[in-house]
């Protein structure tokens, strides 16, 4: 606009103003408007609905209560557990995935994203059948090493390691897929491995996709109650996490659980609050 | 880029003895390459005729189907015995057409990337990629990020980077296509520097072929993955023997027999020419070279046709005529004469062109 000629920027500005005034008052038609508006409600609501029947009075002894602490360092340490794990099996993963061809690589690819659609409850009955007491390979880690993961704050890692890899593997495949493969030849032709290329090249370039990816698989590992209940029980302070704590507090005290639940949502706002600039809006 | 301490391997006559053969389903890149110690070598061809294959090939990113390669008498690569060294372990520096520094790492530590990659520490490798920065006139841009970089400053980062490991054979993917036309100028007159200084083999790959002959030493010329010709760029350019390079190179050019002094083109039309030839011969002239006349010229050229102006076009201060008829030629002349012989497409005009101004010679 401002290298036109005066004479010829006078109509163009009256007209393009225009068009932005009529963009900026639109006619938005009331068939989308109103499921739309029911729909923030149906899911603004319940949250709101959370912070009105909150027993604020009772809130400090509510939470004061050693078991709410307990539950809550379980939780995060086990999210952030299963996170790591996920991350340590996961990236790599996603790598083979994206970056090498194997025969039947589409059907490895559909198996990882299996338990994105798995009930978490099933997660957990298969995790107990193979990893069990009696399991296929938890008879074997029981005899030779004496390690037993049910019923184990290991369980509860693992649980939630098995529903939260697949956010990770796919975000981070999908970041691995967005990223030019030639700056790992380009690291090839200086010299680099490619284990060297992998980490010196291809890490860092992809590291806001790993970023998302890892908080995602934290969020969704702190949420996780069927695979955890399933294999790894509901001893407090043990496997017992905060979903699980809630669950149970539902029955026999729901002030409680309504404190518990405070909580939960006070630490997503807080993860979503810190992460946002830094990961998730990031390209 | 004389390495100060090592002295150079005692000179081979093929420091590159390659020949590279790959087989895709549609296309066949077949092509022999030889190069002496020093020697800037420039693959020239359309978009298509197999100059990037050839250079991934050479960097070790494309197996061969057949053939070899050897640099400084070190086999790299014989598919018949299934010799493959991969490319982190060759010798060679590449240059890419779009640079591909690393966006993560200042100009510094891409320069520093293959020296650690080679075994030094953090510490000794930017200690040694510094002076490759301050060759390139880029000292003081050793902590910018390739983002803050301009694309000329860009690909002199790529070139200390890919020099900065000593390598026994620098590749150079289309070097200067990603520049402006200013640019692009002044980074050809740098990379001239550089290359002439660099004492192992450079490959150039480009479809330009100003950038071939100002930077190459020997051209070769591929269309359809065959060599078509190779030599000098002045041998290139006097005696083009195909359409693409004629094209490149801005000669009309034309394939016959000769029978002394005259050539035979396969339709029957006959130029003559001032050079005794016999047999399978090209025949060569300037677009600048012919004339153009409204009415049948009297004047002494002995190669004169009717011809219909097909299309006009301005190169530089001159009109480019492109000419149908008999013999389809180029012409040039300037927008004045343009106006005086009231030339647009379809008129139709004769154009001659002397005997001394053609150029013959063998096919």
């Amino acid at each position: 606009m401002s290298s036109a000629p005066p004479t010829a920027a006078a109509p163009d500005t009256a007209v393009s103003s225009r068009t932005r005034a009529r963009r900026r008052s639109p006619h938005i038609p009331y068939a989308l408007l109103l499921p739309a508006l029911l729909g923030l409600a149906f899911l603004v609501l319940p949250l709101a609905g959370l912070l009105v029947r909150a027993p604020w009075s009772t809130l400090p002894s509510q939470l004061s209560s050693s078991e709410v602490w307990e539950a809550l360092r379980l939780s995060l340490i086990c999210a952030t557990a299963a996170t790591g794990l996920s991350l340590l099996l996961g990236v790599p993963l996603a790598w083979l995935l994206a970056r090498t061809d194997f025969p039947g690589r589409r059907f490895v690819r559909s198996l990882v994203t299996l338990p994105l659609v798995l009930p978490p409850v099933v997660g957990g009955v298969a995790l107990l059948l193979v990893l069990g007491r009696n399991g296929l390979v938890g008879r074997w880690l029981d005899t030779a090493f004496g390690i037993t993961l049910p019923f184990h704050t290991s369980g509860v890692v693992l649980a939630e390691a098995f529903v939260a890899m697949p956010f990770l593997v796919i975000s981070v495949e999908g970041a691995l897929r967005a990223a030019d493969p030639r700056y790992e030849e380009a690291a090839a032709t200086l010299g680099a491995s490619r284990l060297t290329a992998f980490r010196r090249v291809t890490l860092p370039l992809i590291a806001p996709g790993i970023g998302a990816g890892a908080v995602l698989a934290w969020a969704r590992a702190l949420g996780e109650f069927g695979a955890t209940i399933t294999f790894a029980g509901n001893f407090p302070g043990q496997t017992q996490t905060m979903p699980l704590a809630v669950y149970l507090a539902m029955e026999s005290d729901p002030e409680a659980a309504i404190a518990l639940s405070l909580v939960l949502l006070a630490v997503s706002i807080a993860v979503l609050a810190g992460l946002r600039d830094r990961w998730i809006s990031s390209p | 880029m004389t390495p100060p301490t090592p002295p150079a391997p005692p000179a081979s006559p093929h420091a590159l003895d390659a020949h590279l053969r790959i087989d895709r389903a549609a296309f066949r890149l077949d092509l022999p390459l030889t190069a002496a110690p020093g020697e800037v070598l420039a693959l020239l061809g359309p978009n298509g005729a197999g100059k990037s294959t050839a250079l991934r090939a050479l960097a070790g990113l494309l197996p061969l189907t057949a053939g070899h390669l050897r640099l400084d008498s070190t086999t790299l690569e014989d598919p018949a015995t299934g010799l493959h060294t991969p490319a982190e372990s060759r010798p060679v520096g590449v240059v890419f057409q779009d640079y591909l520094l690393f966006p993560h790492l200042s100009a510094l530590d891409n320069v520093a990337f293959g020296l650690r990659c080679r075994g030094a520490d953090k510490k000794t490798s930017r200690t040694e990629a510094r002076p490759w920065l301050e060759r390139m006139g880029l000292a003081e841009y050793a902590e910018s990020k390739p983002r803050a970089l301009s694309g000329g400053q860009a690909q002199r980062v790529a070139l200390a980077r890919a020099l900065a490991v000593r390598p026994r054979l620098l590749l150079l993917d289309e070097p200067l296509a990603a520049l402006d036309a200013r640019t692009r100028l002044e980074v050809r007159a740098q990379l001239r520097r550089h290359l002439a200084e660099f004492e192992a083999v450079a490959v150039l790959v480009t479809h330009d072929p100003l950038d071939a002959m100002v930077l190459a030493d020997r051209l070769v010329v591929i269309e359809d993955g065959q060599v078509v010709q190779s030599g000098t760029p002045s041998e290139i350019s006097r005696h083009p023997r195909t359409d693409y390079i004629a094209r490149l190179v801005g000669l009309n050019l034309y394939q016959g027999t000769a029978e002394g002094r005259t050539v035979t083109l396969p339709d029957g039309e006959q130029l003559f020419t001032t050079e005794e030839l016999t047999g399978a011969a090209f025949v060569a002239f300037p677009p600048s070279a012919v004339v153009l006349h409204r009415t049948r010229p009297e004047s002494s050229a002995r190669n004169v046709w009717q011809l219909e102006v097909g299309g006009l076009d301005l190169h530089g201060d001159q009109v480019r005529a492109d000419l149908t008829g008999p013999l389809p030629l180029a012409a040039d002349l300037t927008p004045a004469a343009v106006a005086e012989l009231d030339l647009a497409p379809g008129t139709k005009v004769w154009a001659s062109v002397k005997a001394a101004q053609t150029h013959a010679y063998p096919a």
